[in-house]
């Protein structure tokens, strides 16, 4: 009996460890450097505010901590939009000139699998840049180093929130290079097929309201012009 | 005793990965797919948006009404002509399946777009172009231009009209109609019409 109870609480303890192994794991490494770096090609920077309340417009399910905006805004709490969230921001440029509009899909990846430290996001950007033409983004992101690195500090810390310097590429395909895939349809990128990176660049994390200040960045390098 | 309480930690530290293995971490909640198989191949789906029920957003400029209440759209300099609405998409038994974006804009820099894009958490993405100018039907054709996941390596047609309420339900309600999408899919390296053009 006592050798059944010391396995049990042994068995015990080896569970409660693995979140900890999980969340220490040496071999989950945060892409910090984008596949892009060493591009040839000519580079698309479009950059937005992370902040639902500094967005056009942003909503979810309605139960999360991030609160939907503006506050009358429709949620999205059918059964199958649940795990999903919108986001329609303005998009600016390098030299933080307005560029377009963009509106982000987010749903969580079935695919995620925390033992090899993917917390996945299956997202597609529908952007419109007025002078430029309109553009389809399809990528998955891992978030799993955002949620490591920002969202449990914040969440663990008496003031419920983090402040820091945080960049990192949330992108992780579908290319085989870890690139999202983009395809143009008007102006000047009618007919176009192209990478992209989207990155995250925080500086500060409420545990109970979310994002408070953190700059998503997405690179478009142009790669060929395909004949429709 | 120590031997079993070290066998034990392995035990539940293995125990424990299988079970997050194993076990999903995330399950999307899937709607059967409503499709009819097309007499000379590929499949066809119809999505459609009930008026005003399942519009999240509409912003733009010159929107006379932009919704929600609130919502404070950029101005002309920054986003043209554009007008940005959000849905809820619902399958062919009024089940919502999914969100969808539609942007429409004359234009004056890149052309006359109308484009929505159809996001389906549990199957993936449609991106889609459809002819600025609606027919003499009142309906508007186009193309997918681009799919992810489900929709992946599908090429196909799309197209658009909006059926007025008095079609359905009458003027009892505040029903406007809904916008119908039917799409006719095939795959890429199949045979379809888009291929021989």
């Amino acid at each position: 009996m006592k050798y059944l109870l010391s396995w049990l609480a042994g068995a015990i303890v080896g569970a409660l460890m693995l979140p900890v192994a999980l969340y220490y794991n040496p071999f989950v490494a945060m892409p910090g450097v984008s596949p892009l770096a060493v591009s040839g090609q000519p580079l698309v920077d479009l950059s937005y505010s992370a902040v639902p309340v500094d967005a056009i417009a942003y909503t979810n399910n309605g139960d999360e901590r991030v609160a939907p905006y503006p506050e009358k805004i429709a949620e999205l709490w059918e059964p199958t939009i649940r795990k999903t969230t919108v986001l329609v921001t303005l998009l600016t440029n390098s030299r933080g000139s307005p560029e377009g509009i963009g509106v982000k899909f987010a749903s969580e990846s079935e695919r995620t699998n925390l033992l090899e430290g993917d917390a996945l996001i299956d997202s597609a950007w529908h952007i419109y840049l007025p002078e430029s033409g309109s553009l389809f983004v399809d990528q998955s992101e891992n978030l799993w180093s955002y949620v490591r690195y920002i969202v449990l500090p914040a969440r663990w810390n008496s003031a419920d929130s983090w402040r820091g310097t945080w960049y990192g590429v949330t992108t992780t395909g579908p290319t085989a290079l870890g690139t999202a895939r983009v395809s143009g349809s008007s102006g000047r990128f009618a007919g176009m097929s192209a990478e992209a990176v989207e990155s995250v660049n925080a500086r500060a994390y409420s545990a109970l309201k979310g994002p408070v200040s953190i700059t998503g960045s997405l690179t478009i390098a142009v790669t060929e012009l395909t004949a429709d | 005793m120590f031997k079993t309480f070290i066998i034990g930690i392995l035990s539940g530290a293995i125990l424990a990965a299988c079970l997050l293995y194993f076990v999903p971490a995330v399950n999307q909640h899937r709607e059967a797919s409503l499709i009819s198989v097309q007499a000379n191949g590929g499949n066809t789906e119809s999505f459609h948006t009930n008026l005003p029920d399942d519009r999240i957003l509409a912003g733009g400029t010159g929107v006379d009404k932009a919704i929600p209440d609130g919502l404070e759209w950029p101005g002309a300099q920054i986003a043209g002509d554009t007008q940005t609405e959000l849905f809820k998409i619902r399958n062919r038994n009024d089940v919502v399946v999914g969100v969808a974006s539609r942007i429409s804009s004359s234009g004056a820099g890149s052309g006359p777009i109308v484009e929505w894009t159809l996001h389906l958490p549990a199957r993936g993405s449609l991106y889609v172009n459809l002819q600025p100018q609606p027919d003499a039907a009142g309906q508007r054709s186009g193309s997918l231009r681009a799919g992810t996941r489900e929709f992946a390596n599908l090429v196909g047609s799309v197209n658009e009209r909006f059926i007025k309420s008095d079609d359905e339900q009458g003027d009892e309600s505040d029903f406007e109609g809904r916008i119908e999408l039917v799409t006719a899919l095939v795959g890429s390296h199949g045979d379809s019409e888009g291929d021989s053009e």
